[in-house]
């Protein structure tokens, strides 16, 4: 039978450790060649850590933009219902439909990137620990042992090593490739906000819904105002009761002449 | 005898669980071969589970080689096959 997964997989190991070995003559220079590495890793796991740690935080931003349009399309809506314009509101409840999908992936992406991030803290960890056990380990086998008597020991050591440096070193490329399609997709967000498709975050741009609205309500507020008198006068219903009254039902889209247009601005 | 996971450590491990270890790993090389991921999923479960429950974690500082070395929970079948196919598994 052959053998299975994880015998292979350590083999495989194994391999590549003797392999490394075997590139230098003196042990001792194996020893001080293998800290060497290992250091670098280091750097490159620290590096790594703090890339996705800038691309989860990223994430976090667009994320907030994205539910702050979301909750605007929403009060649009809710103000365009109240001036009697369900062609509006329905436009901005369409556009906040798409946003919500769009929060919900990045939603799972964010969690995604949060357990590869603390999956990369605790290797990341692990090997800094490995790390000062060898150099200790390295110096007591140099100061204690002949070239024949240290071989024995180096390699055990440095199998020990070299498979924490592998599992570290894919944690990392796994790490590496999740931010790599997150910053793709974080791309895609800016240029949809760069495009005016979504607002920008500086809130200055008016987009068409706003300006339609606003619009409306100059003129609305004072038929808000005269209702609410009226209303106060008569003792009867609310002002936006009034106004809900003088509606031809629900569904029915404006007049021609107040049809909005949805031009970019 | 030592197990490692990845990306979890080291687990310290009486041989007496090596034959109960070695049907779920065979069982784990033919689902990667066939390419049943539901099933390599099933057993890489099953076959984790066992070394935690069976075992004591070695401390992060010790230095010792594994014997046997499992893929992390959540790798797919696809990467599994890529880390026995090639030499992708110590940087540099």
């Amino acid at each position: 039978m052959s053998d299975g997964v994880m015998k292979r997989m350590g083999m495989i190991f194994r391999a590549k450790a003797n392999k490394a070995l075997d590139r230098a003559e003196d042990p001792r220079e194996t020893l001080d060649y293998s800290y060497q590495k290992q250091l670098e890793l280091l750097q490159k796991v620290r590096r790594g850590v703090a890339d996705v740690a800038t691309s989860r935080k990223r994430l976090e931003l667009q994320l907030n933009q994205l539910q702050g349009q979301s909750a605007k399309l929403e009060d649009q809506g809710r103000k365009a219902l109240a001036l009697g314009r369900e062609d509006l509101a329905r436009e901005a409840l369409t556009r906040r439909s798409a946003l919500q999908q769009q929060v919900t992936d990045l939603e799972t992406q964010h969690q995604t990137l949060q357990g590869e991030e603390e999956k990369l803290t605790l290797a990341s960890q692990r090997l800094q620990a490995k790390v000062d056990a060898f150099r200790t380990k390295k110096e007591t086998i140099k100061a204690t042992y002949t070239a024949a008597q240290a071989q024995t020991r180096i390699g055990e050591a440095f199998s020990g090593i070299s498979e924490e440096m592998g599992d570290v070193g894919m944690a990392i490329q796994r790490a590496e490739d999740k931010t790599a399609q997150l910053q793709a997709r974080a791309g895609a967000i800016d240029e949809l906000m760069a495009s005016g498709a979504l607002d920008d975050p500086s809130g200055m741009a008016k987009d068409d819904i706003t300006a339609e609205l606003d619009r409306l309500s100059g003129g609305s507020d004072v038929e808000l105002e005269l209702q609410r008198m009226k209303a106060e006068l008569s003792g009867g219903s609310s002002g936006q009761q009034a106004i809900e009254g003088g509606q031809n039902g629900a569904g029915q889209s404006a007049p021609q002449q107040d049809r909005p247009r949805f031009d970019k601005q | 005898m030592i197990v490692r996971i990845m990306g979890e450590g080291q687990v310290k491990l009486d041989d007496a669980h090596f034959t109960e270890l070695n049907k779920l790993d065979d069982e784990l090389l033919d689902e990667m071969e066939s390419g049943d991921e539901a099933g390599f999923r099933r057993t890489l479960g099953a076959l984790l589970e066992a070394v935690r429950r069976m075992g004591t974690p070695l401390p992060d500082d010790a230095l010792e080689p594994s014997e046997l070395i499992l893929p992390a929970p959540d790798a797919t079948l696809g990467e599994v096959r890529e880390m026995l196919g090639d030499d992708g598994l110590i940087p540099g």
